[in-house]
């Protein structure tokens, strides 16, 4: 478990056009493992796609990972990130791939969604989910807006933890 | 009429299916304690049963949302409700519908026979 206040992982990712992405030179980072083919992920998507549209004037990054191995969940291919960024659906949002699920570790990620939070000098504020529930689109992430809002503000995200809710991260078989 | 909720350990839905799922038993006249619940275990677990991805409920073998083309394997499945949300779980209208449905079969079978 990635303690809250201690730094977080650096990592540098390919997006899906192969441009390598990492976190920090923003006031607050989101970094949100999420994926293609999980409901609670695509319930969500929306809302924290409208958080990057509405945070991105004050400097907030936000940037999506997938790391499910791709191989048990063809859903989940590099194509099929591709494909979803080509139609739109992460406008303002690099989708990056972490085909070695080395950052999924390091984060200690269990779900898709799962969403960090990091302040401007990379330390953990924020980590869980983007708000109380993924079938009430009038939530509006609000767990992860308060954690901005916050950080924005000079104050601590309170929480500064909620439980992830989700699909479990597709870890690749070991050996 | 078998009725029966599959899942898998690895998508948390199923609890909220099975909720659901026996609501609409309830609301449906049916005895939700008739429920067959089933784990999927592994992919040679998920072909065998036809397993789509968690959870799936079937009447009678039937699923309650039939999808086409899905490949098998252990999953969690996507709905979307009746105002196009998506969702981990089918929508409890649908379920309501697909029980009402069937039993409605069984009842003129049984004044057939």
């Amino acid at each position: 478990m990635r303690e809250i206040g201690k730094p977080a992982p650096t990592f540098a990712l390919p997006d899906t056009a192969g441009v390598m992405h990492e976190p920090g030179g923003a006031p607050v980072t989101v970094v949100v493992f999420t994926c293609n083919h999980c409901p609670y992920a695509l319930a969500w998507h929306d809302r924290i796609g409208a958080v990057a549209a509405d945070y991105a004037e004050r400097g907030v990054r936000v940037l999506a990972i997938n790391a499910n191995d791709a191989e048990r969940y063809p859903r989940d291919s590099v194509e099929a990130m591709r494909a979803r960024v080509e139609q739109g659906e992460f406008d303002g949002v690099p989708y990056l791939r972490d085909e070695s699920q080395e950052v999924a570790r390091a984060y200690d990620a269990k779900t898709t969604p799962d969403v960090f939070v990091l302040d401007s000098n990379g330390l953990l504020r924020y980590r869980g989910a983007p708000d109380a529930d993924y079938e009430e689109p009038s939530q509006n992430a609000a767990y992860l807006r308060s954690a901005l809002d916050a950080l924005l503000e000079g104050r601590d995200p309170t929480p500064a933890e909620t439980v992830p809710v989700g699909c479990s991260i597709k870890w690749k078989a070991e050996g | 009429m078998l009725v029966e909720l599959l899942f898998w350990e690895g998508c948390p839905s199923h609890r909220k299916a099975l909720a659901d799922l026996r609501a609409a038993m309830q609301d449906t006249g049916l005895d939700p304690s008739e429920i067959v619940v089933r784990e999927v275990h592994g992919e040679r677990g998920a072909e065998r049963e036809r397993f789509v991805g968690s959870p799936t409920i079937r009447i009678d073998g039937v699923d309650v949302r039939p999808v086409e083309n899905e490949p098998y394997g252990l999953t969690c499945r996507v709905y979307y409700r009746r105002d196009g949300r998506i969702s981990p779980t089918p929508d409890p209208a649908d379920v309501r519908e697909a029980l009402a449905a069937a039993l409605a079969t069984q009842n003129r079978e049984d004044l057939d026979a």
